[in-house]
């Protein structure tokens, strides 16, 4: 074959792959930009005007809502919901990683059931599960009624409204959101790249430093933003189990739109957590690309 | 030449089954220190889960393995003195090619400088200094398997296993490392356990060759041996091309066709439904009345140093192939006659 043969024929299947992306990308994408970007677009326009007295918004340009955004009380609890979502995100990989290492050796009858299992939480209603928690940690609760009849405390411990309840809350909502991809890497990884590490002389826990840790990273790191990102939103669960006491981003967001009607400053605050995950994002994907090495797989 | 010593690795009775496939049945075989030992064999007849064995990744149903003194199934994957050249190669794609290679030399506590030094060398070696940097998922099939092959011989353990080590390289490539094993093993004095397909590989390298077939050993022999004093018929259908007359063993031959064509028996006496095999070089043409068969010729061919002719025979179903130094010795269609020297026919039971 000359090269004046391969010349229109390579351009032809170039002009077949940009068709395909357009085909398989373009509904996800048209409806993403039609009912998430536009609408979030909208909000974001509204950072810039003054709040009218009663609500609303009055639109004459001002840098206001951005000064106020720096006002301690609002960076703490921003350092507040960093801390909570982080403490969460720690705690789902240290439960998260074991478990799904664990369903990734189990034979695969029982794998499709254990994965059923980590989902299950999923068919019911959010609202109801949390309340559940409510009841679990109430003072008269199961836990506290065990232990004090047990004898092992005289006075019920004081489990709901606190910041463990928070985290114990976010942590049971968003853990399958951590194991799902981690068992998927782990699932993935070639099991001869462990036996190739131990035939070189290493030991387990060497193999597991150096591959199989390496090879799995990707899968913790997108579990962890899975956890991590609906955790420093999460209004619900902060309200119900940390009886307002404990402020996360999500409930003063909530509050700016809902009760204070300061829509403006409200749009400030979700700006702030949106550039802040959108960091988080880029890291995660400098992270991966560095792992991979990129090129070819 | 290599000094071939003493056993160094025993195999003793090894059965490995999954489920319904018997992967391993009852093998035993003795490598002896410092030798070049091939596997060969079919595809799917145990090759791989036998050097898995050796390696400590796949646990035996039964049998034990000597190293030396030391029980080596007792012994974990990562304190056994053996490498193993992996056939999916399984590079650590995370991993440049030289930290890949040197991945062994770091886990036994080498120093840094040595480390470098001995990296390099092997890249040499297998011609990849130049891709030291790149990832696994950069290179092309044939340089993956030799950073394999690099990360494995790197260490120069007692015992290096080599799973197809050669089968993705190109033919004059395939042949400077065919080369640098023999003198790997020469310089060094490592023992060898090869799996290869290709028999012209095993036969030229090897110093002694394991045939296998579904799971059993079917002989361990020198090539030389292997070639001419196959003990079953399987051993001489797999290796080489050959000519097999079907008939009853009697004494000095067996009966085909109202004669009795000679050859030898090799070991335990034969009797009944036998196979007469007689390689294509050692059949000749002859004058009429010398000859043991007689037929036509259907085809010839030239290979430049060597040439072959198939000849048809009344009451054997393939035709007679015979080859030979040179030219063709006949025509088509030509009417000839065939013999052999009785000593370089082997009957063979069916
Ligand atoms: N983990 C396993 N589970 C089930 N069957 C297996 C497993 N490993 C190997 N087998 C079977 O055992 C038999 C021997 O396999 P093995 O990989 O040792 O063959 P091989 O001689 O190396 O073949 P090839 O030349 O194709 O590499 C095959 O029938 C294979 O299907
Ligand atoms: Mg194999």
């Amino acid at each position: 074959m000359t090269s004046a043969d391969l010349v229109p024929g390579r351009g032809a299947s170039r002009r077949r792959a940009r068709v395909e992306r357009v085909v398989f990308l373009g509904p996800g994408i048209g409806y993403l930009i039609a009912f998430m970007a536009i609408p979030v677009l909208l909000i974001l326009s509204l950072t810039i005007f003054k709040r009218g007295r009663f609500g609303g918004v009055v639109y004459q340009p001002t840098i206001e809502n951005f000064i106020r955004a720096f006002d301690p009380i609002y960076l703490s609890v921003l350092g507040n919901s960093l801390v909570i979502a982080s403490i969460t995100t720690v705690l789902a990989l240290a439960l998260g990683y074991p478990t799904a290492y664990g369903i990734a050796k189990l034979a695969p009858k029982w794998r499709t059931i254990a994965l059923i299992a980590v989902v299950l939480p999923f068919w019911t209603n959010f609202l109801i599960r949390t309340y559940a928690w409510i009841v679990l940690l109430n003072s008269e609760g199961p836990i506290n009624k065990s232990l004090v009849g047990a004898g092992l405390i005289h006075q019920p411990l004081e489990l709901l409204y606190t910041r463990g309840a928070v985290v114990a809350g976010l942590l049971y909502a968003y853990i399958p959101l951590m194991i799902l991809p981690l068992y998927a890497s782990i699932e993935r990884l070639d099991p001869q790249l462990r036996e190739a590490a131990a035939n070189l002389g290493a030991s387990p826990w060497r193999t597991f430093r150096d591959v199989t840790l390496p090879l799995t990273l990707p899968g913790a790191i997108i579990g962890s933003i899975f956890v991590f990102v609906p955790s420093m939103g999460n209004f619900i669960i902060p309200e119900l189990l940390g009886g307002g006491k404990t402020v996360m981003v999500g409930n003063l967001i909530r509050d700016q739109f809902l009760k204070a009607r300061d829509w403006p400053f409200g749009a400030v605050l979700a700006l702030a957590l949106i550039m802040f995950l959108v960091a988080l994002f880029a890291l995660q994907s400098w992270v991966t690309r560095r792992l991979n090495g990129g090129g070819r797989t | 030449m290599t000094t071939q010593g003493d056993v160094l690795v025993s195999i003793q009775r090894i059965a490995r089954r999954f489920g319904d496939v018997v992967a391993l049945d009852d093998v035993s075989i003795d490598i002896r220190d410092n030798e070049f030992f091939a596997l060969l064999g079919p595809s799917g007849c145990g090759k791989t889960t036998l050097l898995r064995v050796l390696a400590g990744f796949e646990e035996p149903d039964a049998g034990q393995v000597l190293l030396g003194d030391t029980d080596l199934l007792a012994l974990p994957p990562h304190r056994r003195p053996v490498n193993l050249m992996f056939q999916s190669y399984a590079l650590f794609p995370h991993m440049s090619v030289e930290r890949n290679v040197a991945y062994g030399l770091e886990r036994e506590g080498t120093a840094k400088a040595e480390v470098r030094t001995r990296v390099g060398e092997v890249l040499e070696t297998v011609g990849l200094s130049e891709l030291a940097k790149r990832r696994p998922s950069q290179l092309s099939g044939g340089q993956r398997q030799r950073v394999a092959l690099a990360r494995a011989i790197v260490k120069r353990p007692r015992l290096l296993l080599l799973d197809e080590p050669l089968s993705a390289l190109d033919r004059k490539v395939r042949a400077e490392m065919q080369l640098e094993l023999k003198r790997l093993q020469h310089d060094v004095g490592i023992t060898f356990v090869v799996v290869t397909h290709d028999q012209e590989e095993a036969m030229s390298m090897a110093d002694r060759i394991a045939v296998m077939h579904e799971g059993t050993v079917q002989q361990v022999d020198s090539p030389v041996d292997l070639y001419q004093r196959p003990s079953n018929l399987f051993v001489a259908q797999f290796i080489g091309t050959s000519n097999l007359f079907a008939g009853d063993a009697v004494t000095g031959g067996i009966r085909f066709a109202g004669r009795t064509l000679p050859g030898v028996v090799v070991g335990e006496p034969i009797s009944g439904a036998s196979r007469l095999l007689v390689r294509p070089e050692d059949t000749v043409l002859v004058e009429p009345r010398d000859a043991l068969l007689s037929g036509r010729v259907i085809e010839t061919q030239f290979f430049g140093g060597v040439s072959t002719v198939a000849i048809t025979v009344a009451g054997h179903d393939v035709p007679v192939l015979l080859t030979r130094q040179g030219a063709p010795s006949a025509v088509r269609d030509a009417e000839v006659h065939l013999s052999w020297d009785p000593a370089k026919a082997v009957v063979l039971s069916a």
